[in-house]
């Protein structure tokens, strides 16, 4: 009974494909794997946290929990960088661990076929291209996928103890 | 249902078991031995073979049984304990504990180690038979006591008297089974005799139990269709000598033989009586022990760590939704809002109130430590050839259940270095004119929030010359004119150790930086004191628990930050005449015709707009590891208990800073950690490296 129900569901995945949250940074806007994404949250004031990265914004409290934002746009070297209403934070679960993103707003929820995904070009510095999975097309408009996993996890970020050893 | 479900409750009794019997051996008085206590262990013994039979951990049941007949003979005066003896069956406890480990673990346990331990337990057992020829006293001791105990029960009817008599006859039975069959029938009654041929097994009983009960035991043992069962039957008289044949380890040799067999016929003339105070008697000893476990188990249960700490952090947010509350409260018009505002402080108090409850439900007694000492300092003096008296105070002291698995460690190095380093052999003591016999103190109190464990020695105490000419020869930067202090805080670098010769005790260097990183780590600190010729006391401060403390925050900029109130001395605003410079980068602060470092928390958290002017913001003299510095912040806010949250659980470990807590209004303060802005200070380990 639980393998026909398996079927089902992988049988719905192929035809249906992947489901991203949609967010924008700037003008651009950015998908990530929706199963990744625990909840989205206003943005409240933070706890700076000294000799951090500038990106990471500080720590919150997420219902008792400690929890480290990081801005994504000053990541990604955004310019003119608002902290208006629309600024929203996406708290994600990762490798165990709760981590939020700071993002300029929440669009959609879309699903890409397989097919609707194109492979990433080659990137800068602030973005490698081993953190995207995939450029996708929706009406016209680019969608860049993040790895978001493996971003977050990378040394660079600096977010857990091990990025500090490698 | 799989029976290796219970398995985990049968290891944590069983653990259980073992250290109330150590702690019972070690306190056993071997002229008089208390009864009670020799009942006691006997009692564990017997619980633990019983769970072993019934799960089948053959290798446990085996050694637990011959270590209970041992302590059997011991507890009715058959035999005599001697020191020997005592050895033995601490040895055994370690071996029963390493045979549990094994079987935890899922794997057999080690046959050797068990086959010796064996052959120990049946090497005592053989020369106490040999005794036991030479005085015939102690045989008949059991009839006897029986037939007096008799009138109390009385019998209860004739045909329970003639039914006395059983033939139980075991088929297709292994080694192991036929020793523990023999055990419980002994309890259920008086074997008579008992023959064996391949793999059967036939026993005569005397016993008022119905051949049904008899069965009921057996059937823990082995199936029913293996067990025959005859009423009336006479044992044969060839029996006598078979009895003696099969058991030669636990009947006395054919010397004795006559007397206890004709006790056991007296018996049987006697039979209604002997045989129903025999049952009473066999049944007091199996309600014994579910007497005192059902009275352990109505005071108390065993629950999942993971669940408590559930309800601490539940707790926890109760206690900051109730404060957010108070706050929002706070704004309201007392006269219009009377009620609501009672009801808050109603709400504040029984917050607080279950706070402290479910804190103490993680409090265990130092006692858990302690009493893991008695048998190291008696091995190891055994070892060492020293005689050491342990006295301990403040068993009764509580502690967090993450620090006292935590203390475990570093505290039985210290006891260790004590006995091996600090109390001086026997001779040694006599010449200088002391005790021969020295002593170790081990104490816990509670000072403050603090808990203070002290070990303390009456022995060489340490010795500042050699431990000086040790640190140069290490290459240590070192004058001879520092103080003592100074010198007893070098014993904790890496790999220092002032031992003659490396023993398998102590001497290997590893251990004292070791001590000192886990309880820093714990977030408390160690202090030396000592007199050469007068011993060494090592007092271990320690916070009472790791996940509430007493802060006092403070505000630098528009930060907020919270210092353990347990660090915090006074706090004062400095005037400018008392503040010097040190070339250009330090600054002292003048307190009371003390120089103390003056750090600016500013400055080490790179804080914007915070007041950089010593003389407008307010000065915290903190103390660490018994050196004090003066911390210059903007102004103090206040003082609350605050839940420590771990920082690290979702980001990493930031310098100079322990952990994270959650303020009234949600928001989130940082917790300093003031023993690393200390060590910073003292420029040993720079706070931030990249900085």
């Amino acid at each position: 009974m639980t393998n026909d129900h398996n079927k089902i569901l992988t049988g719905q995945d192929e035809s249906e494909g992947q489901k991203f949250l949609v967010f924008t940074l700037g003008s651009e806007e950015y998908g990530i794997d929706i199963l990744k994404v625990q909840e989205i949250r206003d943005y409240e004031a933070v706890t700076r946290i000294a000799h951090a990265p500038d990106f990471i914004k500080g720590v919150t409290n997420l219902r008792g929990i400690i929890v480290p934002i990081v801005d994504l746009r000053i990541k990604f070297r955004l310019e003119n960088i608002q902290y208006n209403h629309h600024t929203v934070v996406i708290i994600l679960n990762i490798a165990e661990r709760v981590v939020g993103i700071l993002v300029d707003g929440v669009s959609d929820v879309l699903t890409l076929s397989r097919d609707e995904i194109k492979p990433p070009p080659e990137f800068g510095a602030a973005l490698s291209a081993e953190y995207l999975s995939g450029l996708g097309t929706v009406e016209q408009r680019m969608l860049i996928l993040i790895d978001i996993e493996k971003l977050m996890c990378s040394p660079d970020m600096a977010l857990f103890e091990t990025a500090e050893a490698a | 249902m799989d029976i290796t479900e219970f398995y985990q409750t049968f290891f944590e009794e069983a653990d259980e078991l073992l250290a109330e019997m150590e702690q019972l051996l070690l306190g056993l008085d071997m002229d008089a031995p208390d009864s009670e206590h020799l009942n006691a262990i006997f009692r564990a013994a017997h619980s633990i073979k019983g769970g072993a039979a019934t799960f089948g951990f053959v290798a446990l049941t085996d050694t637990t049984h011959l270590l209970e007949n041992l302590l059997d003979r011991a507890r009715h005066q058959e035999i005599r304990l001697r020191k020997e003896m005592i050895d033995a069956f601490l040895e055994t406890k370690d071996v029963l504990q390493e045979q549990i480990s094994a079987y935890r673990a899922g794997t057999e346990p080690d046959s050797e180690m068990v086959a010796r331990i064996c052959a120990v337990l049946q090497q005592l057992a053989n020369e106490e038979n040999a005794g036991a020829a030479g005085q015939t006293v102690v045989a008949p001791v059991q009839p006897v006591s029986i037939i007096s105990a008799a009138p109390a029960a009385g019998p209860t009817s004739a045909a329970a008297a003639d039914s006395s008599q059983l033939r139980v006859k075991f088929s297709g039975i292994s080694e192991s089974d036929r020793k523990l069959l023999g055990s419980e029938l002994e309890n259920l009654g008086n074997v008579v005799a008992q023959t064996q041929s391949g793999d059967s097994l036939t026993l005569w009983l005397e016993t008022s139990c119905k051949a049904d009960d008899i069965i009921a035991v057996c059937c823990f043992i082995i199936d029913v269709d293996q067990i025959d069962i005859t009423e009336n039957a006479g044992a044969p008289a060839e029996s006598v000598e078979s009895t003696i044949a099969a058991q030669p380890m636990t009947e006395p040799p054919s010397t004795t033989v006559a007397e206890p067999v004709a006790a056991k016929v007296i018996a049987i003339a006697t039979a209604a009586a002997v045989s129903t105070s025999a049952q009473s008697k066999a049944a007091a000893i199996a309600a014994n022990p579910v007497a005192s476990a059902a009275a352990k188990e109505s005071s108390s249960i065993r629950v999942d760590v993971e669940k408590v700490d559930q309800i601490i952090n539940l707790v926890g947010e109760l206690v900051i939704t109730q404060s957010m509350l108070a706050q929002t409260a706070a704004t309201l018009d007392p006269v219009l809002h009377e009620r609501l505002l009672n009801g808050m402080g109603q709400l504040e108090r029984n917050a607080r109130d279950l706070q402290e409850s479910v804190m103490s439900i993680r409090m265990m007694q130092m006692d858990y430590v302690f009493s893991r000492f008695p048998r190291l300092v008696r091995d190891l003096t055994d070892k060492l050839g020293k005689q050491v008296q342990l006295v301990t105070f403040g068993k009764a002291t509580e502690l967090d259940k993450s620090l006292i698995e935590r203390i475990i460690d570093p505290l039985t190095h210290l006891v260790r270095n004590s006995l091996d380093h600090g109390i001086e052999k026997p001779e040694q003591r006599i010449a200088e004119g002391k005790d021969p016999v020295g002593q170790l103190l081990l104490s816990a109190q509670h000072q403050g929030g603090n808990i203070v464990i002290e070990v303390s020695d009456d022995g060489a105490g340490l010795n500042r010359e050699r431990i000086l000419a040790k640190a140069i020869q290490q290459g240590m930067a070192v004058s001879d004119t520092i103080s003592d202090d100074e010198v007893w805080q070098l014993i904790f670098a890496p790999g220092f150790s002032t031992a003659e010769k490396i023993t398998d005790v102590s001497g290997r260097g590893v251990g004292m930086d070791v001590v000192k990183r886990n309880i820093q780590e714990m977030g408390g600190h160690v202090e030396i004191s000592s007199r050469q010729g007068n011993g060494t006391t090592t007092k271990i401060v320690l916070p009472l628990t790791l996940a509430i403390l007493d802060g006092m925050s403070v505000k630098v900029g528009n930060e907020v930050y919270i210092l353990p109130l347990n660090y915090v001395i006074e706090s004062l605003q400095p005037r400018a005449e008392d503040i010097h410079s040190v070339s250009n980068e330090e600054q002292v602060l003048h307190v009371r015709g003390e120089y103390l470092p003056l750090t600016e928390l500013h400055r080490v958290f790179n804080v914007a707009d915070a007041r950089t002017d010593p003389t407008q913001g307010i000065v915290v003299i903190l103390h660490g590891e018994g050196k004090r510095f003066a911390l210059l912040v903007d102004q103090l806010v206040g003082q609350h208990q605050v839940v420590v949250k771990n920082l690290e659980t979702n980001y990493r470990k930031v310098p100079g800073i322990s952990a994270a807590t959650i303020l009234g209004d949600g928001s989130v303060a940082l917790i300093v950690d003031v023993s690393a802005l200390q060590r910073a200070n003292r420029g040993k380990a720079p706070l931030l490296a990249a900085a």
